[in-house]
Formats: C-alpha cells, sequence, structure tokens
C-alpha cells in the first residue's frame, strides 16, 4: 500500500493547480479517495465523525442488489434455452446471460459516469457516488436484448436531464434510473413493450408453446376481452414461479425472492428505509383488495397478492422507491410516499391499457409528489410548535 | 419530583480513556487566560494593558454591548499578553499568577435580603455574570431582562464528561447557596434536572428537580428545556452550569469570586484518566505531560462540541473536561470498504463496531468527504426533540427567515445537534451551520 500511496503522491501535484494536468482533478480525486479515505482531519464543530460515509453507503445499496444481477443472469441464460428447446447447465445458462449483461453494466457504467466525471470537473465538484448505484440500476431494468446505443442514449438522458441540470446528486427531483427506463419506454416502445422482448431470442426460434409473455400482459388481454372471472390458468406463469423469477422479464427484476434478500440487506443496514419498503407492498396490496371486493373483471378479481409478485412491483418498492433523494425525507412522509405508490400502481396496471407496468410510473409521480408531502409534515411540525404558544 | 423523562433517541459514544474517580489535588501554571472567544457574539473591550497588577476578580474586559458586564481575572498577578488574531480580535488575555493568590472581596451576603438588581449588579462586578448563558442564541444574558426560567443539568452525558457527582458532590452547600441566588433572578421556576437513581444533588432545596433518563444528549440542558418548558417566540431562558452555580454560591458565602474547578483530564492518549483541581484558564502544557503519543489533538471540552486549543493554550471558561484524543491524520486504503480499525457509529453497516466494540479509540479523522444532502432519516435518530433537523438546516442554509423561526431555531443552540454532525454521511457541519442560522437571527433583531 506503501507503493500506491507513493505513487499517489508523486502524481498528485499535477492535478493540483496550477499543475499540467488541473484539468483532470476530480477525476483524480475520485480515484484517490476511492483508493484511499483522506487524511482530512475535523475542523470545526465534533471532533469525532462517524466511520460511515456516502462510497459506504453506496456501495451497501450496490451489494444489496447482486443477488438480483447474478439471479437475473442466470435466468437470461435458462429463459434463452428454454425458448429454444435446450436445456443447458446452471454454468451455461450463467455465461449465456453473463455475455448479455456485462456489455449493457458496462455501457451505463461508463456513459454515466463519464458525464458525471465531466459535469463535476466543470463545476469544480468532487465526484459523487450516487452514480454507481443508478449505474447498476438501469440494467437491471431493461430487458436483456436491447441495443447498447439506447442504453446508452437513455442513461446520458437520465444523468443529463434527470440529476444533472437539477444540481446533480443529492438535487435531483426524478429518480434517474427510472427517468432512463421512462425514456426508453416513450422513446422506443418496440425495444421496451410486448411479448417478445423480455426473452434473449429471436421470436421466430421459439419452440411451440413457448411463450414470451409476461403475467402482466396476460391478465390485462383476458380482462380487457371480457374474461369475467379470473383463473391462474390465465396466467403465463404460476404465483411460485412469479415469485421465484424464472420468467420472462427485464434483466434483474424478475425474481422476487432475490428481491427481498436485497431488501433483507439494506434494512439490517440501515440504509434503505423499511417504512417505504413495508408501506408500498400494503398500498399495493390495499388497493388490489380493494378491487377484489368491488370485483367485475379477470384483473380486478386477481387476487390481491398477485400484484405484489408479478411484473416488477418488489423491484420497485425495494431499490426505487427507497432511494433517499428523491422520496419523502421525512419519517411521516415516507409512509405516506410508499402507500400511493403501492395504490397507485395497481390502478395504473388494472386501468390504464398503455402502461401494463405501473410501478415505473407510480414511483416517478410520487417522486415528484414527494416534497409536497414533506410540505404538509413540516406544516404540521410547525402548527404543534404555534400550538404551544397559545396553551 | 414530577415524572420521569424518558430520552430514546440518541448515542452514548464510548470512548477508551475515561477519567477514573481519583483525584490529583491541586495544579496549577504559571499563567492563565481569559478568552473573549468563548463568548460567542460578544465584542470584548480590555480594562487593562500589558505590565498592570491584576487581583483575582480584577475586570479584564468587559462586553462594548454593556460595560457593566465584567470579565475578570480568575488570579492575582500582571497581565503579560494580550493575544490577538484576525482584524485585531482579541482571542487571549494572559496574565502571570502571584504564587500566592489574593482575592478582592466583594463581600459576603444573603441574597434573600437583597433586590434583584444589587444580586445582578454583584454577579456582574465580581465576573459572575457572563456564566448565565441566554436563550435563544445562547448569548451573555441580559440583566434587564426576567427569564421565563433558570435551566441547569445536573449531569453529563457527553464522551468522557466529568461526573458531576464527583467533581461537585463534596461542593454541596456551595451549590446550594448558588441556587439561593438564582431563584432571585427569575419569576419563574429553577429546574435542576438529575440523571436517574440516586443524586446527591436531589437534596438541593428550593428548585424543581427533574429525572431525565436515556443516552446522550440526556444531560444536554438545550434537550432538557425541551421536555421541560420548550422555549416559544418571544420566551426567554437562562442556563448555567452546575459548577458555576456553585461558584456563585461561595461568592455570596464568602465575597469571593474564585474560580476554582475540579476537571477531568480524559481520552485515549492520557496515560492515567484522572481528576485535577485548576482554577478556570489554567494552562493545560502542565496537564498534559504524560501522553502516550505525540500526534494529538486537544480539546477543551468534550470530542462532540469542545473546542480544539494548541498544546501550549488554555482550558475554555465553561470547560470542565480536557480531551486528548489521537489527531489521525492518515490516509486509510480503501477504509471505507475495509475499515482497518473500529470507529464510533451507528451505522450497521459495521455491525462488529456498532454491535459488538466497547469502547473506542476515536480519532479526529473526518473518514470521508463532504457531500450533498443524501441519507435522510439519520440525524432524526439521534435528536430526541420535536424539531425537523435536515429542513431546519436547510431554512439556515437558504436565509429563509420565517422558516427558521418556525422550525425552531429559538430552541436549539449548537450542542443540542451535536450528536447529528457527528452520524453525518455526508460530513455535513451541522453545528457551524446552526451558528450561523443564530448570527443571522441575532442580525436581524
Amino acid at each position: 500500500m506503501k507503493f500506491l500511496r507513493n505513487t499517489l503522491d508523486k502524481l498528485k501535484p499535477n492535478f493540483e493547480k496550477g499543475g499540467k494536468l488541473h484539468f483532470l482533478h476530480s477525476t483524480f480525486d475520485g480515484m484517490e479517495t476511492f483508493l484511499f479515505v483522506p487524511k482530512h482531519t475535523t475542523k470545526h464543530g465534533s471532533h469525532i465523525r462517524d466511520g460511515i460515509d456516502l462510497k459506504r453507503t453506496m456501495f451497501t445499496v450496490v451489494v444489496a442488489m447482486l443477488p438480483c444481477l447474478l439471479f437475473g443472469m442466470w435466468n437470461v441464460g435458462y429463459q434463452h434455452h428454454l425458448s429454444i428447446g435446450e436445456t443447458a447447465s446452471l454454468f451455461d445458462n450463467l455465461l449465456y446471460g453473463l455475455i448479455k449483461a456485462l456489455p449493457i453494466v458496462v455501457v451505463s457504467y461508463m456513459v454515466g459516469l463519464g458525464i458525471e466525471f465531466a459535469f463535476c470537473q466543470m463545476k469544480g465538484h468532487p465526484i459523487n457516488e450516487g452514480f454507481l448505484v443508478s449505474g447498476m440500476l438501469i440494467p437491471l431494468v431493461l430487458p436483456p436484448d436491447i441495443p447498447l446505443w439506447m442504453v446508452a442514449v437513455a442513461t446520458a438522458f437520465a444523468v443529463i436531464v434527470g440529476k444533472e441540470v437539477f444540481g446533480g446528486t443529492g438535487m435531483n427531483i426524478l429518480n434517474p434510473a427510472l427517468t432512463a427506463r421512462v425514456f426508453l419506454y416513450f422513446a422506443y416502445p418496440g425495444a421496451m413493450s410486448g411479448d417478445t422482448v423480455w426473452v434473449s431470442s429471436k421470436p421466430e426460434s421459439w419452440v411451440d408453446g413457448f411463450s414470451g409473455a409476461t403475467n402482466l400482459a396476460e391478465v390485462y388481454k383476458a380482462s380487457s376481452t371480457g374474461v369475467a372471472e379470473f383463473k391462474t390458468s390465465l396466467l403465463s406463469a404460476s404465483a411460485w414461479e412469479s415469485f421465484m423469477g424464472w420468467i420472462p422479464g427485464s434483466l434483474g427484476e424478475t425474481s422476487v425472492l432475490m428481491c427481498l434478500i436485497g431488501a433483507v440487506i439494506l434494512v439490517l443496514s440501515g440504509i434503505g428505509s423499511w417504512k417505504i419498503i413495508v408501506s408500498t407492498f400494503a398500498g399495493g396490496f390495499l388497493m388490489a383488495w380493494i378491487l377484489n371486493m368491488v370485483g367485475g373483471n379477470a384483473y380486478y378479481e386477481m387476487p390481491a397478492y398477485y400484484h405484489l409478485i408479478i411484473g416488477g412491483f418488489a423491484f420497485g418498492a425495494v431499490f426505487m422507491a427507497t432511494d433517499p433523494v428523491t422520496a419523502s425525507q421525512t419519517e411521516t412522509g415516507k409512509w405516506i410516499y410508499g402507500l400511493f405508490i403501492g395504490i397507485l400502481t395497481v390502478l395504473i396496471r388494472v386501468f390504464n391499457p398503455a402502461y401494463p407496468e405501473g410501478i415505473m410510473m407510480a414511483i416517478l409521480l410520487m417522486n415528484v409528489f414527494a416534497p409536497l408531502i414533506d410540505n404538509y409534515v413540516v406544516q404540521a411540525n410547525i402548527k404543534r410548535r404555534l400550538k404551544r404558544v397559545r396553551a | 419530583m414530577g415524572k420521569v423523562i424518558k430520552i430514546r433517541k440518541g448515542k452514548n459514544i464510548q470512548l477508551v480513556g475515561e477519567a477514573v474517580e481519583k483525584n490529583n489535588g491541586n495544579h496549577t501554571s504559571s499563567t492563565y487566560a481569559v478568552k473573549p472567544t468563548d463568548f460567542k457574539g460578544m465584542v470584548p473591550k480590555l480594562e487593562v494593558k500589558v505590565g498592570d497588577e491584576v487581583k483575582a476578580g480584577t475586570p479584564l474586559f468587559h462586553s462594548k454591548a454593556d460595560d457593566s458586564i465584567k470579565f475578570t481575572s480568575p488570579v492575582s498577578g500582571e497581565v503579560v499578553e494580550v493575544v490577538r488574531g484576525d482584524r485585531r480580535a482579541i482571542q487571549e488575555v494572559k496574565v502571570l499568577a502571584d504564587s500566592e493568590i489574593s482575592y478582592l472581596d466583594f463581600g459576603s451576603s444573603d441574597p434573600s435580603s437583597m433586590s434583584r438588581e444589587e444580586i445582578v449588579t454583584k454577579l456582574k462586578s465580581a465576573g459572575a455574570w457572563p456564566s448565565i448563558r441566554q436563550r435563544p442564541f445562547n448569548i451573555l444574558a441580559d440583566g434587564e431582562e426576567k427569564p421565563k426560567a433558570i435551566f441547569v443539568s445536573g449531569f453529563d452525558t457527553a464522551p468522557l464528561s466529568a461526573d458531576l457527582e464527583f467533581t461537585l458532590g463534596n461542593k454541596l452547600a456551595d451549590v446550594q447557596s448558588g441556587f439561593d441566588v438564582l431563584k432571585n433572578l427569575t419569576d419563574g421556576k429553577v429546574h435542576l434536572s438529575l440523571p436517574e437513581g440516586t443524586s446527591k444533588f436531589s437534596s438541593i432545596a428550593g428548585v424543581e428537580t427533574h429525572t431525565v433518563s436515556g443516552p446522550h444528549p440526556a444531560g444536554v440542558v438545550g434537550v432538557q428545556i425541551h421536555h421541560i418548558d420548550p422555549i416559544n417566540k418571544g420566551d426567554i431562558v437562562w442556563t448555567i452550569t452546575l459548577q458555576h452555580v456553585a461558584m456563585i454560591g461561595k461568592l455570596f458565602s464568602t465575597g469571593q469570586y474564585r474560580n476554582e474547578l475540579t476537571i477531568a483530564v480524559a481520552g485515549s492518549e492520557v496515560e492515567s484518566p484522572s481528576y485535577h483541581d485548576v482554577i478556570a484558564g489554567v494552562h493545560i502544557e502542565g496537564l498534559l505531560s504524560n501522553l502516550k503519543t505525540d500526534n494529538v489533538r486537544t480539546i477543551s471540552g468534550n470530542v462532540l462540541t469542545g473546542s480544539q486549543i494548541q498544546k501550549s493554550g488554555y482550558l475554555g471558561y465553561f470547560d470542565n473536561l480536557l480531551t486528548v484524543i489521537p489527531e489521525g491524520d492518515d490516509y486509510e486504503f480503501l477504509g471505507w470498504l475495509i475499515p482497518s480499525y473500529a470507529k464510533p457509529t451507528i451505522s450497521s453497516t459495521f455491525p462488529i463496531a456498532k454491535f459488538f466494540k466497547k469502547s473506542f479509540r476515536a480519532n479526529a479523522n473526518m473518514h470521508g468527504e463532504e457531500r450533498a444532502f443524501v441519507v435522510t432519516g439519520q440525524y432524526e435518530k439521534v435528536l430526541p426533540m420535536d424539531i425537523m433537523p435536515v429542513q431546519l438546516l436547510k431554512s439556515i442554509m437558504s436565509g429563509d427567515f420565517e422558516r427558521m423561526e418556525n422550525l425552531g431555531i429559538y430552541e436549539v443552540v449548537e450542542e443540542d445537534l451535536a450528536l447529528c454532525e457527528f452520524v453525518c454521511t455526508s460530513k455535513i457541519e451541522v453545528q457551524q451551520i446552526i451558528r450561523d442560522g443564530l448570527e443571522l437571527m441575532i442580525e436581524e433583531g
């Protein structure tokens, strides 16, 4: 480590003010602080500081996503081989998935970090760790066969329009990863929706009887064609398969089990808000249960718990809704914020023919409303204080 | 005694090097100093010049805003230096102490037979007045104002703090007579908060005692005020430390204002952490003769709220604790990922440090770089007040007076939110921001 430290110390003057590589100082600083926690000591106020920093925080979130990524890679391979009627080993499935996923992850990180570094450089800011998480979230919510240039364009859009124009990490209103996904959804719907994009193989090569359709699409189709009663046979995958996640879908969001493992990591480490996760699931269940009571078509009557295990509900609730910057920032607000995400997700799924997946729109919508929720919570605190004067 | 006030949010930070209950007796230094910088917002005006002979109790300077508020010399001797800093602001007034200290006599008197004005005048002329601090804003008290109440914390929960039962337990009579003085200064109550369990101070008469239990900041007076009788707009309350109550008691019973106190010298780098009897403003070098390492940070006060002083510096006016911790100005290879030593933390991402490690050799390293607000909900875990810390800080940063007022700026001073600063993932300087906010409010009037 001494050698590494000495090398850095030798290089450092080049990047400082007046050095010939000063224009790359943020980049150097980012690398240096990645390798070594700086020797800065406290100047004002508290002399001792908690060991936690933003790097460790963001890294923990990335670790929480790893089960989804690993399972997702396997599932891409599994679905591929299934669709063409072959059986493959665990290793072959993983390898196929790796070949599909790795380029997407690399493109997402390279484009995102590149833009991020450039902005920090321009503004003279240190590099923020926020994109470490966004860069992993983006690949996980995209179909496996997405063209890489689309990944690049969407990532660039998300970082620039979703984040940097608001002032960078900590200032953005919308979740950057969802901004990337929603951009692709509206700009290139052909690559982001339908029954054929969720499996990594050409539909022409599918064996007879294989369906690449998702549960969300199937149940919606059934109810819009007038099927009044819900039957599990309407779905392309059973509840168990949906929970375990060996079904067609985006790269890393199919498995509810893996999302729950991620949730456990986030909650135990104290990094993700358990209040948001719990209230999102509660909101979704509640709304679905109300629709069960109303009844009338297959989607209304689908048992409430199905809503929580099909589509990207679990992934959104665990990894997207809990983004602290774009979520509600007050503790009471977090309950309300999550509850509405759950409710809106189910409403959008059931009532809106254009968007089979509701959670993406629901979270973005609640991102916009989160400051308003916070405002009400703050006003309540102010009113309590004023009431004290009168009492 | 009312019901127990239970503090649930907060954190006791356990550090290595707590002072053992052993008093090493008198410790004297050749010079002593009074530091105007200990009184935020006060502009001093000198009354002496270098070379003047002073007695203990002779004014060294007064507040420019109110020349009746005197800051007196803690010892007799010769004024040897006036240290000035930026823009010639006075930092320290140093006095070379006589070997035998002679005290000015302010006359012993019974507070119950004195008018409020007489008491105020006596406190001011003896130099005891600056020990009373006024909220909102934590400033010198205004003698013209009658506070709604006076608050005293009877215990300290900060890391490595001096045990007041040990340092003042043998001065109960002084403490009692000090409270007898204080109760004449307000029409309201004088509140004394005590820890759970038995306390030597529970026998103090003429005060409203409260029992406060829970982790730090349960012993911080601002938190106690919030739970006993919160400060609303227009309210004025005073606070004073228990050791100064004892000094005031002695002033009235003997006529001498003796700045004598028992301090703890503690911290992981101190060879044998224990207590010493000193006079306020003592030069600390002699107390630091036995250190384990060289590259240390010496702090007058505790690690959360104290001020950094040089090894050749002087103890602050309000402090009964000298803390010595490692400076920690070293690089740590991949420290954010694989910590090479345990740091105190509330984060469960360090399960061993959080749940198993008993006490820490904490240093002054930042353990990361400053970032924008990202993580939410962590300040709320350590602030046992119905105040929204992040929103308050943001209102200060944007200079929004109405919002600062609405969100409770009158109720807080820096030390109340010191733990928020400690836990902050984004390494935001919370206490400095609060200070800026208080100063903005003072300027605004």
